[in-house]
């Protein structure tokens, strides 16, 4: 596929070009609706296509308007505090519990692996309408409904998995007798986890962290049951706009949130590099 | 292993019996057996915090869905003499019950009134027989008024479905602690005195509910396919620096936000959007006839197929990446022409890829909520949407909790077929 030989046939190249052209039509599919909303958030009128104005490059069809809503309306700024109190903890707590849970899973003799790793990957797996329903039951039992400690619960619960699945990945790779010659040489334990075993695993454990912020902070079916309107987050308030009264401002916000898309997968993308390179292996 | 306690180290001649000893004169294999049970007990204490706290937050919830949707302790804590007295009556019997049962009612029914919880029951059994409700919030008003000694007379006169025999075989067939009402309710059946028979066809909700959301399940699942597979062969077979910058297109849109994504088809297929504006200004349609490409079935399926397609494209992506050139190759040398080496040699070995992407595929989309929520009006909304309406509207949970366990059990089967088909350890992200 790469090249085509130089005895190709009318009809392999032909086809060459074809499959090419197929190939660039479904990229442009996967791509152009996260590009489009870009220059339409930009959009000095509050419509959801492009003006004349716009077409013709005119710089009065361009403002900044959409942004300084977002940045003045109280609805928003009160979905971006939540939002960015409710994601760093769950994160926290999913990061930590799920760290600590991968290396213990990642021992030789663990009773129960399979039964054990199928409870802690179920969060992953239970579709989320479900979560959400048991969730707001359960915590409405216990008064955990529409609290802030129950959202945060409940985001750490979900973003568990990608820790587990995360970490447990680079422990595959992680060699044994590194913290054995650690301990011949007198670290106890908790030294060699520090100095030895954390250094090499940390990049799965950042990617794994990275997954769980996406995954609550992103997450609104178990918010839009759980939280009440105290709770509201910036995808909560997406949903209600995108339901009631569609404004121009979700663009601008959508914008906004690709940009932190692209940070993150940029980070991922050294992570993984500096973790093969660290294992010996060469980077892709 | 690493404990080597000096204080133990023996300099005692070994008894020699034949028993391999460690160095303090203990057997070794109660050694070994010792060194394992605390090499299992540090993993399991490592283990521990997460299990109990996902029991805690994850597992605890669902069982309660799970108890919820076959629970109906609410007749017999809201009327329970009645429940008590109308055990002895017989329901095939062609007589209301006696005097007794309507005295036990009487006295249930006055404290259900002082405390109003008389109305929940009467929307618990409006579930199963309509009319309930009615009945019981007529009487409510009425039993502070009712006088001592003939009480049949008094609530047929206050409401004269109290007279029909029916009324009370509800209240005895529902009075049963745990009911299966809510499951034959999700699957469009209902128990009359009849016995359970399936409801009127205009009547049949779920049934239809479950059927779409599997056929478009399956119509997102062949089209992510048809449009995963070529990238994913692409991406597989291109030099590695284009590919990975090629991944990005795939990466990006896996990472922004869904409700990103949903927002962006909601703007691009609006009736006043960018791709009817696009088609109108080539004159490809008239401005009078653009086209309706959202709030229905059409909408739905494109915008899942775009959200769910990088979840096709990786697994497949992966799959192929390890498939080795020399059998095309071969297959070419034996003579195969360029079809016939792909189909009958490339596209069996990319199979397990295409079960892996399609399950996942199928079982993220058969549960997905907010894409149809936004984008799917009434005719391309799921199963999920119904569920959450029955949990934040009707409030009938028991019914959103039956839904909920029959989607979960579908969800349940699919992922065992993933795991047998993929293992759920080689579950890979990004």
């Amino acid at each position: 596929m790469s090249a085509l030989p130089p005895y190709a046939s009318k009809t392999q190249i032909a086809w060459h070009y074809t499959f090419r052209a197929i190939c660039g039509l479904i990229f442009f599919f996967l791509i152009f609706p996260i590009i489009v909303i870009v220059p339409l958030s930009f959009n000095a009128e509050d419509f959801f296509t492009f003006t004349p104005k716009m077409l013709a490059l005119d710089p009065e069809g361009y403002s900044f308007k959409h942004y300084q809503d977002f940045f003045t309306n109280p609805d928003w700024q009160q979905a971006l505090y939540n939002s960015i109190t409710i994601a760093p903890v769950a994160t926290l707590l999913a990061t930590a519990f799920g760290t600590l849970a991968a290396i213990g899973l990642s021992q030789s003799h663990v009773p129960f692996k399979s039964a054990i790793m199928a409870i802690l990957i179920s969060p992953m797996i239970v579709p989320l309408i479900i979560s959400a329903a048991g969730m707001y039951f359960f915590y409405s039992r216990i008064g955990l409904q529409g609290t802030y400690l129950g959202v945060v619960m409940a985001h750490a619960a979900l973003g568990t998995p990608f820790v587990i699945i995360t970490v447990t990945a680079t422990l595959v790779g992680f060699d044994r007798s590194l913290t054995r010659a650690s301990a011949s040489m007198g670290a106890d334990p908790v030294r060699t986890f520090f100095k030895v075993q954390m250094p090499l695993i940390i990049p799965g454990v950042v990617s794994g962290a990275l997954f769980a912020f996406i995954t609550s902070f992103d997450e609104v079916v178990v918010v839009l049951f759980l939280g009440s309107a105290s709770q509201k987050t910036l995808p909560w308030q997406m949903f209600t706009g995108l339901r009631e009264q569609i404004s121009p401002t979700i663009l601008a916000v959508a914008t906004l949130m690709v940009a932190i898309s692209i940070v993150l997968l940029t980070v991922l993308e050294l992570l993984r590099r500096r973790s093969e390179r660290l294992r010996g292996l060469t980077p892709g | 292993m690493s404990s080597t306690n000096e204080d133990h180290v023996s300099n005692g001649t070994m008894p020699d019996d034949g028993i391999m000893r460690a160095a303090d004169g203990t057997p070794l294999k109660q050694r070994l057996a010792k060194a394992l049970r605390r090499e299992k007990l540090r993993s399991f204490l490592l283990i521990a915090p997460l299990l109990l706290f996902i029991l805690l937050t994850f597992v605890a919830p669902i069982a309660d869905m799970l108890f919820r949707s076959v629970e109906n302790n609410i007749v017999e804590d809201t009327i329970p003499r009645t429940v008590e007295a109308l055990a002895q009556w017989d329901p095939e019997y062609d007589q209301l019950p006696d005097e007794a049962v309507f005295k036990a009612l009487h006295d249930d029914l006055q404290i259900a009134v002082a405390e109003r919880i008389h109305t929940r029951l009467g929307s618990r059994l409006n579930y199963e027989s309509s009319g309930m409700s009615g009945l019981f919030r007529k009487t409510g008003r009425r039993i502070k008024r009712m006088d001592e000694g003939d009480y049949k007379a008094q609530f047929i006169a206050a409401d004269k479905d109290w007279g029909d025999l029916e009324t009370w075989r509800v209240i005895r067939r529902f009075s049963a602690p745990y009911t299966a009402g809510y499951f034959l309710s999700a699957a469009d059946a209902e128990r009359t005195s009849e016995g359970i028979e399936l409801k009127p066809e205009n009547e049949r909700v779920y049934l239809m509910l479950f059927g779409r959301t599997l056929t478009m399940s399956i119509a997102i699942t062949i089209s992510c396919l048809l449009l995963g597979f070529p990238i994913a062969y692409l991406l597989a077979h291109l030099p590695l620096k284009t590919s990975n910058m090629l991944m990005i297109l795939v990466l990006l849109p896996f990472w922004t936000s869904l409700l990103v994504r949903t927002s962006a088809w909601k703007v691009l297929l609006q009736q006043q959007g960018v791709i009817n504006d696009f088609l109108v200004w080539i004159r490809l349609i008239d401005d009078a006839n653009r086209l309706v490409m959202i709030n229905n079935q059409t909408g739905t399926i494109i915008a899942m197929t775009h959200i769910l397609l990088p979840f096709m494209i990786l697994p497949l992506f992966s799959v192929m990446k390890t498939i080795a050139p020399y059998y095309v190759r071969a297959a070419k040398s034996l003579g195969a022409n360029d079809w016939t080496a792909f189909w009958r040699v490339y596209f069996p070995q990319t199979v397990p890829g295409i079960g892996a992407g399609a399950i996942l595929v199928f079982i993220l989309s058969i549960g997905y909520y907010i894409t149809p929520e936004l984008v799917g009006g009434t005719s391309g909304i799921f199963i999920s949407n119904r569920i959450a309406y029955h949990i934040s509207s009707s409030l009938n949970w028991g019914l959103a909790a039956a839904l909920g366990t029959i989607l979960l059990a579908l969800v349940m089967l699919l992922f065992y077929l993933y795991d047998k088909i993929v293992g759920i350890d080689n579950v890979k992200l990004g």
